[in-house]
């Protein structure tokens, strides 16, 4: 099976997954991304590398956060960027997703940043594309959020150097989060000896210790000596469908409170993805805590997205 | 029309026939094996030297989409491709639009089948009114109609008192019913067998005791009611333990497993591959395995094609907005073919599994060679290699996963009811 994320010379032709990236890619990105944040020189402010080169972002999905980052990475490399924000369903208009890439297409697309509800449309968009056309998976149902976990990496990097020496916990819904199985990917391609992942078991895939996982489903357990917190977003709709009974008793059992976090190793941080829903799988205190560094991951995410687009732009076609 | 096909090697795995044997046909019946029967004319001469003669394919899953969905296939181009398969005789899944739950529905269908003049049709009637699992149909009426089984499409009716009066009511006439065990609310929403490649992926998993759960189910109800029931398109290891305990203790339970899961598993989706959404869907390798060993010791009675042609539209989508299904019939035979050689089952026992047990399966007089059976006969080429490709297929489903695969065995003649219906 070819990757289909890698060209034939082993380049980076699209973004889909951490799962299958090779380590020297990864590294590839972190760099840039130092580079574009002016880690040793001044912050870059505006280059154009993307110059003349039009990247549509299409979300199938609602999100304003992710696809800020990703325009606002556009800007700063010159790119003409156009957002579409198409609804939940790519058959609500009567328009296959196809149909809908091939128009863009036309209008002489060179990068689609795509967000999906269903896991595989980004991989859909990939195959179908011509070979000049390169797509970044912006989070496709539950299976991938690349960029996401590359910036958590980046994070991880800035404030811990090394990944070989560390325990990561993610912590929360990891069956339903493309950013957990991006997170475990990657944390595991760049070294990471122990990823743990807490959840009850309502909120786990079965299976889900091939990923290469510890599993356990006590937060006293699992924080114990950690380097890195990684917390999920809970989405209110898992209170239906016998995943859980209430929030009140996932705060009560699976809630990050200060008390838990003390469980970590004194220097360990705390990372999120956002948006966060305070009270119910982290305390306010911990939000806003020394420890976490949920700000600071917003804004490498505007320079991991730069990072890759500029890979992007960069391989030969 | 007189036939006689010469030269060939006869495996009619009824009667215990492996050997360079003629057929002879008159009119619309095998006339004699071997010897001519006396004042014979051939009207036919059918040089079936090099060729393997066998009775024509008995394909209990076949959808031919009508009525509702002929924008899928139609009964034309879904009984053409059934003959150039091999296949003289199939049973298609009540699940059309409507649901053949009316006798009109099931005559109509026969009529316009019969008039084609290629493959016999034998419908599966629906169990429950509009395949709802609410109230039970007029088993009888379709039965007369041209029923040869009642089913309930992809899951059995969720209420386990309707499902077991109609296996009651099945069994007061001796009908048979036909299920596939899958929960429906275990399976809800479900795309991919519940493992490492769902985990990995992200797909809506469908667990195992989707499948066993409502297996021990209708077993246990079987048991109850005595009726006649055959379980269709077993996935799992632990569904054929299941199936080998009841059979063991006498149930009389059948059982089939469509060819795709004979040969793939869930690690086939690859990258997303919508050409592996299947329903059931692909396990594991333990369980493709266990199927075999299924197959093997007779747990598991026939292989049938699962032929669902979907139209690319519904395919080229995200996978589990893909629709499930791939096309099949033209597939049946070289499958089995190369399931036979890859685990060493002899062909007159591999053959077996696609006539005489699903003719059995289904109560048809169909699926052998005796003298006075039905002139029903695939002769085939086994030698003859050919890459599938979309544009090779006569259905009008083009999709299946495999796709560019070589495979062993094409058919060069299809007779049914004693006509010549495909050469090639």
């Amino acid at each position: 099976m070819n990757n289909p994320q890698l060209n034939q010379h082993g380049e980076l032709q699209h973004l889909l997954s951490t799962e299958g990236l090779p380590v020297r890619i990864v590294r590839d990105i972190l760099d840039r991304a130092a580079t574009f944040l002016g880690e040793g020189h001044a912050e870059i402010n505006k280059v154009p590398l993307l110059h003349g080169k039009s990247v549509f972002n299409i979300f199938f999905e609602n999100s304003t956060r992710t696809r800020t980052t990703f325009e606002i990475a556009a800007k700063k490399l010159s790119a003409d960027v156009v957002n579409l924000n198409i609804g939940s369903s790519s058959t609500s208009k009567g328009e296959t997703l196809l149909d809908t890439v091939d128009n863009l297409c036309a209008m002489h697309a060179d990068m689609f940043v795509v967000r999906h509800a269903t896991s595989g449309a980004a991989h859909l968009i990939a195959r179908h594309v011509a070979p000049g056309i390169h797509v970044i998976n912006a989070g496709d149902g539950r299976h991938a959020h690349p960029t996401q976990a590359l910036l958590d990496m980046y994070t991880i990097r800035h404030y811990k150097q090394e990944f070989h020496n560390l325990t990561v916990a993610i912590v929360g819904d990891v069956l339903h989060s493309r950013v957990a199985r991006s997170q475990i990917h990657a944390l595991t391609t760049l070294g990471v000896p122990e990823v743990r992942v807490i959840a009850p078991k309502t909120l786990l895939p079965s299976m889900v210790e091939k990923l290469g996982v510890r599993v356990f489903h006590s937060m006293e357990e699992g924080l114990k000596g950690v380097d890195v917190v990684m917390m999920l977003r809970l989405q209110n709709e898992r209170m239906q469908g016998a995943l859980l009974p209430s929030a009140q008793e996932y705060f009560k059992y699976y809630g990050l409170t200060r008390e838990r976090l003390a469980l970590a190793k004194p220097d360990a941080i705390v990372m999120h993805p956002g948006p966060m829903n305070r009270g119910v799988e982290i305390d306010s205190s911990v939000a806003d805590g020394a420890q976490s560094v949920i700000l600071p991951q917003v804004t490498f995410g505007i320079a991991i997205r730069m990072a890759v687009m500029s890979l992007l732009a960069g391989t030969s076609t | 029309m007189n036939i006689h096909i010469s030269g060939g090697r006869l495996i009619d795995p009824k009667n215990g026939i492996d050997a360079q044997q003629d057929v002879f046909i008159v009119d619309k019946r095998i006339a004699a094996i071997g010897q001519a029967p006396e004042g014979f004319v051939a009207e036919q001469l059918i040089d079936a030297r090099g060729l393997i003669v066998t009775p024509g394919l008995v394909d209990v899953a076949a959808r031919l989409r009508e009525p509702g969905y002929e924008y899928r296939a139609t009964l034309e181009s879904e009984m053409a491709a059934a003959v150039a398969g091999g296949v003289t005789s199939l049973s298609c899944p009540p699940d059309t639009d409507p649901p053949l739950d009316e006798p009109g529905l099931v005559e109509m269908l026969k009529h316009r089948a019969r008039s084609l003049n290629q493959a016999r049709v034998f419908p599966v009637g629906a169990l429950t009114y509009g395949l709802k699992g609410e109230q039970i149909t007029e088993m009888a009426e379709l039965t007369e109609a041209g029923c040869k089984a009642f089913g309930h499409a992809d899951a059995p009716p969720a209420d386990n008192r309707v499902l077991m009066r109609a296996m009651q009511y099945a069994a007061t006439f001796g009908f048979r019913v036909w299920l596939r065990p899958q929960d429906a609310a275990l399976s809800r929403n479900g795309v991919a067998h519940d493992g490492e490649v769902a985990a990995r992926l992200g797909l809506p998993p469908i667990p195992v005791v989707a499948e066993t759960v409502a297996l021990s189910t209708m077993l246990q109800l079987a048991r109850e009611t005595g009726v006649l029931l055959h379980v269709c398109r077993i996935s799992s290891a632990a569904g054929v333990e299941m199936i080998r305990a009841a059979k063991r203790e006498s149930l009389r339970v059948t059982c089939d497993v469509s060819m795709n899961h004979v040969h793939l598993t869930d690690m086939d989706i690859g990258y997303f591959d919508a050409n592996c959404h299947l329903q059931p869907p692909l396990r594991t390798q333990r369980d493709r395995e266990a199927l075999r060993a299924g197959l093997a010791d007779g747990t598991i009675d026939a292989i049938c094609s699962n032929h669902s042609p979907v139209d690319d539209d519904a395919k080229l989508l995200p996978f589990a907005e893909a629709e499930a299904g791939a096309t099949g019939m033209e597939l049946l035979l070289p499958l089995v073919l190369k399931w036979a050689e890859q685990e060493s089952i002899p062909l007159l026992d591999a053959l077996a599994r696609v006539t005489i047990n699903p003719a059995q399966s289904l109560g048809v007089k169909v699926g052998h060679l005796s003298p006075g059976a039905h002139a029903d006969v695939c002769i085939f080429d086994p030698q003859a290699t050919w890459k599938v490709e979309p544009a090779a297929l006569i259905s009008q489903g083009k999709n299946t996963p495999f796709n560019g695969y070589t495979l062993q065995g094409r058919v060069r003649y299809t007779v049914v009811e004693g006509k010549t219906v495909f050469v090639a």
